[in-house]
């Protein structure tokens, strides 16, 4: 048996979301639960970690372009070849009554495919963009959630600041039993921070730099973890105990750099 | 039944030790291992330089066992302290695995491994998938010869040298015993390939890798044996080692500890505490009280 291996898949089907940003759709009939990510092989290219945007028979992963794999992928079109391992890391707990989620940019991908997931309509996302241009997956979240909050860091659209001030200002009013968030780490810190002193738990989903994605290689750990075995979703207990949360990460050589 | 056991000066409680290359390049990865019941660990190989590596797909699993091409990727030796500094805290011995492209960068990089204090260092001289390092050194055996010559006369801990199968395994031992190295660690992955029959092409963004795990034990077996054959140095078994039997059959073949890489995927990070408990059942079965009387009874 061989699981680690690029499974080939035929692009089905692409969506443009907004401007840089693109989802991918394909049929991959293992089960993935939100929160875990696939390698995605562009061959000739590169693999990159992705989030799965869409966990059913019909799953997806949607891009943000920002580098040489990430184009190379958005010049890819239905019916070219594309290799997906995976499903890796351990995804999201199904969390308690009253949901909080707190997004950053592309950290809506499996927010979004979570919140859709649970359905619950008293949960409350809050979603942070750097500008109008970059906010997508509206329509999809307003169909899972009741209430939607979006700031911008320009004050192009909804509130003007971070997505954390945001957070923070819901905090003040409102009571909820949990918090999940993904995007910028030191988004995730301010939010883990908040967690703290309104005694909610809280699930972030980390990145780091991603090799072998089976907990081998090491180039993903961060203080003894690995975000593509143990994580990518944490506790907040254990992003504790992680010094390196919101400080560091490692580049593809290993070297501990500034966040 | 006592499974410590000793390799030039080097106390290790029990023989497994974690091969280069995997969990091995941060200093909290290490001590995680040590936690999980290593006798002793082996740091990534480290150069001279930070070095990205190879482009991804670089692991994959196959038929028998994982084919990596990594490419030597490392933080450079300065960066390195501070994982060293971290790793040292598990008490037990830390060996410093290097590359270089020449003498001097081995000497070098000897040099800084003693002064952060690992136990001993161990040259990588046998890495299938990174040009100008690894096997395109370690295939020369005057190279050879001359860099370990050097390092022992500029070093005062123990020079471990690794080396492949893809190459004259018997007079290359005799070459680094003759240069005075204090242990010969085999094997190395072997080069291996994978092509992937829907899009016809290799699947390592490198092409070729270095084949590991269950399936090239046998190899590895053969290996040991025939250096423990033709020298008088220990030899430390790795390869394909995913069990207690494993281990007990690599130390019948003339390996004084063992070194577990692929396992750590196979059984998790606990594999060197899931092979001591396993070494402790043969022998007790077996009636064996030290481990060190396996050693080479097999080579016959
Ligand atoms: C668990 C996980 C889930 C992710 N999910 C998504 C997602 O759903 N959507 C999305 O758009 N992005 C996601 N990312 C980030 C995505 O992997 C990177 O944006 C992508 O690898 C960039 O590749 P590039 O060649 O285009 O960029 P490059 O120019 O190579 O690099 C740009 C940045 O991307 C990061 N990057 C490059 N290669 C890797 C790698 N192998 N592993 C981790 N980071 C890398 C680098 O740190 C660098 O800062 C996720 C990352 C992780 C770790
Ligand atoms: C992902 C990976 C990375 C490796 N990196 C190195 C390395 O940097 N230096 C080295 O000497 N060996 C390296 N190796 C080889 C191992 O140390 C070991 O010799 C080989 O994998 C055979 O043992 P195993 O079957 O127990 O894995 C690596 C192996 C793997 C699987």
């Amino acid at each position: 048996m061989r699981t680690n291996y690029p499974k080939i898949v035929e692009i089905a089907e692409t969506k443009s979301e907004a401007k840089d940003i693109k989802t991918f759709r394909f049929r991959y009939n293992k089960k993935v639960s939100t929160g875990q990510f696939f390698m995605v092989w562009i061959p000739g290219i590169d693999e990159i970690p992705m989030s799965a945007s869409y966990t059913d028979n019909f799953k997806g992963v949607t891009v943000e372009k920002i580098g040489e794999a990430t184009s190379a992928l958005f010049k890819m079109k239905k019916g070219d070849k594309i290799g997906i391992r995976g499903p890796y890391g351990n995804g999201f707990k199904t969390p308690k009554d009253r949901v909080l989620f707190v997004a950053g940019g592309t950290g809506i991908i499996p927010v979004a495919s979570l919140a859709e997931k649970i359905k619950k309509k008293n949960s409350l996302i809050v979603f942070g963009a750097k500008t109008k241009k970059e906010l997508f997956f509206i329509k999809r979240i307003k169909k899972s959630c009741s209430k939607l909050l979006i700031s911008t860091d320009d004050g192009s659209f909804g509130y003007h600041g971070f997505a954390s001030d945001l957070a923070k200002k819901v905090l003040e009013k409102e009571k909820f039993n949990q918090i999940i968030t993904c995007g910028p780490e030191i988004m995730m810190k301010k939010i883990l921070d908040l967690g703290l002193e309104y005694k909610i738990p809280v699930q972030a989903s980390l990145e780091r730099y991603m090799k072998c994605g089976i907990g081998i290689c090491d180039s993903c750990a961060i203080n003894g973890y690995h975000v593509c075995r143990d994580g990518p979703v944490f506790d907040d207990r254990t992003l504790r105990k992680m010094r390196d949360f919101g400080k560091f990460k490692r580049d593809a050589s290993g070297r501990r750099v500034r966040i | 039944m006592k499974l410590s056991t000793e390799i030039s000066g080097l106390k290790m409680r029990n023989p497994t030790v974690l091969a280069s290359g995997v969990l091995g390049e941060t200093g909290e990865s290490l001590l995680n291992v040590a936690r999980n019941g290593a006798g002793a660990v082996t740091t990534k190989s480290i150069g001279i330089k930070p070095k990205k590596g190879n482009k991804n797909p670089t692991v994959l699993e196959t038929e028998h066992g994982l084919i990596n091409a990594v490419g030597l990727a490392n933080p450079g030796i300065d960066e390195y302290e501070n994982e060293i500094k971290i790793a040292l805290k598990s008490k037990i011995p830390v060996i410093g695995s290097i590359f270089g492209k020449d003498k001097k960068e081995f000497v070098y990089l000897a040099k800084k491994m003693g002064s952060f204090g690992v136990s001993a260092v161990e040259l990588n001289l046998s890495c299938p998938h990174a040009k100008g390092y690894g096997i395109e050194i370690g295939d020369d055996k005057k190279l050879v010869y001359d860099i370990v010559k050097n390092l022992k006369k500029s070093v005062d801990i123990p020079v471990f040298v690794k080396i492949s199968v893809h190459t004259n395994i018997v007079s290359l031992a005799k070459n680094i015993e003759s240069a005075k190295a204090d242990a010969i660690v085999a094997v190395n992955s072997l080069k291996g390939m994978k092509i992937d029959l829907d899009l016809r092409m290799p699947v390592l963004s490198n092409k070729i890798g270095g084949y590991s795990g269950p399936g090239i034990k046998p190899v590895g077996v053969r290996t040991v044996y025939e250096i423990a054959s033709s020298v008088k140095i220990p030899v430390i078994g790795c390869g394909g080692i995913m069990n207690g039997e494993d281990a007990v059959e690599y130390m019948m073949a003339g390996a004084s500890a063992v070194q577990i890489g692929s396992g750590v995927y196979y059984r998790g990070v606990d594999v060197f505490r899931k092979i001591c408990k396993e070494i402790k059942t043969w022998m007790k079965k077996n009636s064996y009280k030290k481990i060190d009387e396996i050693v080479g009874i097999g080579l016959r």
